[in-house]
């Protein structure tokens, strides 16, 4: 099975039906995956700011939601993940691919991997790297962890993690 | 008319309906005019409302009044392309359109200059835009619910502001009495 099938199988599985994504490389099939799932409205953003409000929006309407995103993004997400997302105590599941680590074809990348965890880790939003393929064993978990404590959580997936798939 | 005006005018209309409203004076002002459980208030993130309404719409019937500023909309642009490909019938978003950043002091916004936000939307792809009069905006509202199409409302406005006192309301308070407005 690939890992693009169980994200979204771990994701029906937590009840999330509402997911919004800006696309990056690693995360194509993960998106192409969606596609084929009736059980999810995908909401393409064109920010991920924007995606913050509206996963936020899908939460207020009772129903799981999440984004999938780069963490070149992490920026721009910053003011709304506190003021909204935390400051409201809501849920989010953050898929996001972790561009710079080994492997990177791009310079450029590892300039913002490398303030990715300090960033996060100053947000105080739960972090999981996923380096190898079997780190997708805990994703069931972390969502279940995520609904239970109202927060966003992200979910780093770097190359290594991608490799084959 | 000024957008406290707006507002005071619409509230008795947006009292049956789930209402987003805009961070700062939009807020503040709906909170003393008419405070609802129906009202969710943004204490902080500019510019999110329209997405939040977008949100709420797609996973639920109710209908869902966003209330947002011109200035809060050219921060957030992007969200005009979302509105417009993924249509919620039961959504409306009404800009108040004052041509500045109203919370801060009035400063100007390029859309009481050369920019139309109206004209955004329509190219964006967004069916149903219609530009008025502050005056009109009632009218324009009760007709947007009635024809049960997502409708862009652009209401135009003279700055301009009131004062009225900071929500206190904790935003935990604030979103599980939304939330439990929405169930029932
Ligand atoms: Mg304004």
């Amino acid at each position: 099975m690939s890992v693009n099938t169980r994200f979204l199988d771990d994701f029906i599985a937590n009840d999330v039906s509402f997911i919004t994504s800006v696309p990056c490389k690693q995360l194509a099939g993960v998106i192409e995956e969606i596609e084929t799932r009736e059980e999810i409205y995908h909401i393409p953003c064109n920010k991920e700011d924007e995606g913050i409000g509206l996963c936020a929006g899908a939460f207020l309407g009772g129903k799981r939601s999440a984004i999938i995103m780069q963490n070149t993004a992490i920026g721009v997400s910053i003011n709304a993940l506190v003021t909204l997302t935390q400051f409201y105590r809501m849920p989010l599941p953050m898929l996001i691919s972790y561009r710079g680590e080994l492997g990177e074809p791009v310079a450029c990348q590892v300039e913002m991997a490398i303030h990715t965890k300090a960033l996060l880790d100053r947000l105080l939003i739960p972090t999981y790297h996923f380096h190898k393929e079997e780190d997708i064993e805990e994703f069931d978990a972390i969502l279940k962890h995520t609904f239970m404590c109202n927060k966003p959580v992200a979910i780093l997936t770097d190359a290594s993690f991608w490799k084959g798939n | 008319m000024i957008r406290s005006e707006i507002l005071y005018e619409i509230a008795p209309i947006l009292s049956d309906h789930l209402v987003i409203s805009n961070i700062g004076l939009p807020s503040q002002e709906l909170h003393l005019i008419d405070d609802q459980p129906t009202n969710f208030y943004m204490l902080g993130t500019m510019g999110l409302a329209s997405s939040i309404g977008l949100g709420l719409s797609l996973v639920q019937e109710k209908k869902v009044i966003a209330i947002d500023g011109d200035g809060a909309v050219l921060s957030n642009l992007g969200t005009l392309p979302t509105i417009a490909n993924n249509v919620a019938n039961n959504f409306i978003l009404i800009i108040i359109d004052n041509g500045s950043y109203g919370s801060t002091g009035d400063q100007p916004t390029y859309a009481g200059k050369k920019t139309s936000l109206a004209a955004i939307a329509k190219a964006c792809g967004c069916e149903n835009v219609i530009e008025c009069s502050a005056e009109q905006t009632s009218e324009t509202l009760k007709g947007a619910l009635a024809s049960n199409r997502m409708t862009i409302i652009v209401a135009k406005c003279e700055s301009g502001n009131v004062k009225v006192p900071v929500i206190t309301m904790d935003t935990v308070a604030i979103r599980d009495r939304f939330m439990n407005a929405v169930k029932t």
